[in-house]
């Protein structure tokens, strides 16, 4: 446990993409297994135990403390896991600390009952930063800047390996990795890939601007929808039936209705919806889905998910990777016209003729389901990562609309010390008189500098205290830019944005000037 | 008679800093007054200008120092343990452990004994002697890292941490991070009982201080300023440098540094990450939690007033063991050092 803490503390203050992969490849060489192999799987998001509760982290901490003590330290560190990892002291007869393999064989099988007496046990045994790991772990949460990706990477450079040969073969591996640790350092066979419904490393798209179009042919390029839903992956092979997100994470179970409708063998590429009669439902209702461990039967009736596909990478027991995206769709098509399928359907193609023409379809397109278009070269292979040249997204404006500053609360961590998180609200009249009614909260958008500026005019201008919360006068004008709005019961004002993010202080418009809720319910779709 | 006085009567904060009324003169005030007590040599408690300034020889030669010899300030030193009496208070300056010449302010006023106490810290430090417990019936304690979260670890245990990142990167510089007065010296008094003994490179900031720190008998063995040595020099060295020049230019001619922070505030993550540090340790001239509560119990002061820092969690604390204790606010101090 010691050398995996050690190994996370310095990754957590490693900026540099190549350090953090020679830290990771010397763990992994100087680790014995079976503890490196639950390293790999913790650093790719591959454990999984009950996750410990933040209450009974927090309570731990009260009852070591007092709950007064513990409030003013959890809000000066900003981190549950790491306040009770500062503040819990080493036992001094409290036995040697755990190694990762033993953390991890003890609570896959310890009841919820035992876990709060195991762990205690071990924070006693643990330093400050053994405690940090060990409970990050717990809460599922390590943050350290590895992605699954950079891990797969560094085991992949430990064996003289390409990252996408680990890839193929990850998602027919379960930790603690014996047969790939085995491959990568000892020269054994290769796990094989035979095993059904592995994930494939998707390609990615990059982002582009209108005027950057100018230097592209409008004839070499396909364009589809840019659905607002989620990246996944659909896989069946021998019976096996998965579903993927765009990270390869399997989120099969969250989605029951999906893999149920698979009746086919094959890879592919589509977005996540939530569909109802025809309609794609705003991306809201997926994140209800998302969100969920557990579907229940009203879940499943009254948010049916859909995927929308729009590529196929493998078809029937064929690669088609190599093959170029407009022989892909020929295929895809044929083979959506074999049979429809209630869950599963086609993204059309749009038609256009120049940059221009493109242009307007995407300005008129107003659906709440689409987030702008995706552009793909007809004659580009499907390429793992995000290859310069072949895929662009061509994103829609972010809307726009004035709001009124009216309450400030402090951040967490790094801007304990600022007030950084921001209520706006839009005017509109009740009972003759026109007031400001809160629309949304923001806490980005602004550079260092502005964030130092709107600290000082929150405290200069406090009118009311409320424990954390300040409420200011009713006079700054800030610029909120979104991606997109729906109706909301939950919110006091009828609305919820997406992505509210503070796009421009506007110290030039009078508070009077800023935007009304009836402005902004005409932006709904 | 002691019974009835109250302390805030005769010692209390205004605009310009603690004053003490019955001998007319201000500790570690924020502006230039006719008469100051200083407890140490710290900019946010030292400062130029003042008439009388009365502090340690030490804490006068370090504002001789900083502050252009200040022609103009009749000085009064006092030794650690020996008394003076101003108008009708005695005062006394006892060490405080913090840094070379920091003192804690005892004052007596009809059988009422108040202690200043400064900055402070209680662990061993080699460059300047260790805290004394002064019994008293008020005792004024700084809260710089007055939370539960705050645990210094060893210090000689974190001076290991960077000598073992040494070893493993042995042809990149290690940049730390120190302030000029203090922790400067410390750490390099600490490098040297690590074992260390090959000459330690200084950033230009630093050398004033480390010379009157040598001057002051603190053996700081084989020093020298950066300057205009070659590159290849720094390879596997060792250079102290202020923590804000590991951010400017000067750094860049390092190549591939690895950039280190000594302070109390890198213990906690997010303020570490904020540093830039790669290697953040926690060294820290003053006290950490467990030391503030332990003070209180040694003074065994009835009454406690706590100053800058995180005065609430403290008072709490306090109160919670019988204290009667209250924040204290004061005006020009900063969150320092650490
Ligand atoms: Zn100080
Ligand atoms: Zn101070």
């Amino acid at each position: 446990m010691q050398a995996f803490a050690a190994l996370l503390d310095a990754l957590s203050y490693q900026p540099a993409r190549n350090a953090k992969l020679r830290l990771i490849e010397t763990y992994l060489r100087e680790t014995p297994d079976p503890d490196r192999g639950w390293a790999l799987a913790a650093l790719t998001g591959g454990l999984d135990f009950p996750a410990a509760k933040p209450a009974l982290l927090r309570g731990f901490g009260e009852d070591k403390i007092g709950p007064e003590l513990f409030h003013w330290s959890y809000d000066y560190v900003g981190d549950l896991a790491e306040t009770l990892s500062l503040i819990w002291e080493t036992g001094p007869d409290a036995g040697p600390p755990p190694t990762l393999g033993e953390v991890v064989d003890t609570l896959q099988r310890a009841t919820k009952m035992q876990t709060p007496a195991i762990l205690k046990r071990w924070l006693d045994a643990l330093d400050a930063t053994g405690r940090w790991a060990l409970l990050k772990l717990l809460t599922g949460a390590l943050r350290v800047g590895v992605s699954a990706r950079l891990a797969k990477q560094a085991a992949a450079n430990i064996g003289n390996k390409s990252v996408d040969e680990v890839e193929e073969i990850w998602h027919g591996l379960t930790p603690p990795y014996r047969p790939l640790l085995d491959w990568l350092l000892h020269d054994a066979p290769k796990p094989s890939t035979n095993a059904g419904g592995a994930f494939l490393p998707p390609m990615l798209a990059n982002p582009i601007e209108r005027a950057e179009l100018e230097a592209l042919d409008p004839a070499h390029f396909r364009a589809e929808w840019k659905w607002d839903g989620i990246r996944v992956q659909v896989a069946a092979s021998g019976g096996v039936k998965r579903l993927y997100s765009r990270a390869g994470e399997d989120i099969s179970a969250a989605f029951p209705d999906i893999i149920e409708a698979i009746d086919f063998e094959g890879v592919f590429d589509g977005e996540l919806l939530v569909r109802r009669d025809e309609t794609v439902a705003p991306f809201n209702d997926l994140q209800q889905r998302l969100n969920r461990k557990a579907v229940t039967p009203k879940m499943l009736k009254e948010h049916p998910a859909h995927v929308r596909l729009y590529d196929v990478l493998w078809l029937e027991g064929e690669d088609l990777r190599a093959l170029s995206f407009d022989q892909r769709r020929a295929r895809l098509e044929a083979w959506n016209a074999e049979k429809p399928r209630a869950r599963f359907d086609v993204s059309p193609l749009v038609i256009f003729t120049d940059w221009a023409h493109l242009a307007t379809l995407r300005e008129q397109m107003t659906s709440d389901g689409i987030e702008g278009l995706m552009l793909k070269r007809g004659d580009s292979a499907y390429l793992a990562g995000r290859p310069k040249g072949p895929w662009f997204k061509w994103k829609r404006d972010p809307m726009l609309v004035d709001c009124v500053l009216m309450y400030a609360q402090r951040g967490h961590g790094k801007r304990s010390s600022f007030y950084s998180d921001y209520t706006f609200g839009c005017w509109r009249e009740a009972d003759g008189k026109r007031e400001l009614a809160p629309v949304g909260k923001a806490y980005f958008g602004f550079t260092d500098e502005e964030l130092r500026w709107l600290d000082k005019w929150v405290r200069d201008h406090t009118t009311n205290r409320f424990g954390p919360v300040r409420e200011v006068a009713p006079e700054l004008v800030l610029e909120i830019a979104f991606d997109g709005i729906a109706r909301s019961t939950r919110h006091k004002s009828g609305v919820a944005m997406r992505f509210p993010r503070i796009n421009r202080i506007r110290t030039d418009k009078p508070a009077a000037e800023a935007d009304t809720i009836d402005s902004l319910v005409r932006l709904m779709p | 008679m002691t019974d009835t006085l109250d302390p805030r009567s005769w010692l209390y904060p205004t605009p310009r800093g603690l004053y003490c009324k019955p001998g007319d003169f201000y500790i570690d005030p924020a502006v230039a007054v006719p008469r100051a007590v200083i407890t140490h040599g710290h900019g946010d408690h030292a400062r130029p200008g003042h008439r009388a300034a009365l502090a340690t020889p030490e804490t006068l030669a370090i504002m001789r120092a900083r502050f252009e010899d200040m022609p103009d300030t009749q000085q009064q030193p006092l030794k650690y343990g020996e008394s003076v009496q101003i108008g009708e208070v005695d005062v006394e300056l006892a060490p405080a452990g913090h840094i070379l010449g920091s003192a804690q302010a005892v004052l007596a006023y009809r059988g009422q004994r108040i202690v200043v106490s400064g900055d402070f810290k209680r662990r061993p430090d080699p460059t300047c002697p260790p805290f004394e417990p002064i019994p008293c019936d008020v005792f004024i304690t700084e809260a710089t890292f007055a939370l539960p979260v705050f645990h210094h670890p060893s210090d000689m245990g974190e001076i290991g941490k960077l000598l073992r990142s040494v070893a493993t990167f042995p042809e990149r510089t290690h940049l730390v991070g120190v302030y000029a007065l203090g922790k400067c010296q410390r750490v390099i008094r600490l490098l040297r009982a690590a074992g260390w003994d090959k000459r330690i490179w200084l950033h230009g900031g630093l050398m004033a201080l480390c010379k009157l720190y040598q001057e002051q008998g603190v053996d700081l063995g084989d020093i020298a300023h950066v300057g205009d040595a070659i590159l290849e020099t720094f390879r596997g060295a060792i250079v102290l440098c202020p923590p804000s020049a590991l951010a400017d230019r000067w750094s860049r001619r390092f190549a591939d540094p690895v950039p280190a922070v000594c302070s109390g505030w890198m213990r906690v993550r997010a303020r570490a990450r904020q540093s830039g540090a790669e290697l953040p340790l926690v060294i820290s001239d003053h006290a950490d939690w467990g030391e503030l509560c332990q003070t209180l119990k040694d003074v065994g002061a009835p009454k406690v007033w706590v100053t800058h820092g995180r005065e609430e969690a403290l008072v709490h604390m306090a109160r919670s063991i019988g204290i009667d204790a209250e924040a204290l606010h004061l005006a020009g101090r900063d969150e320092e050092d650490g």
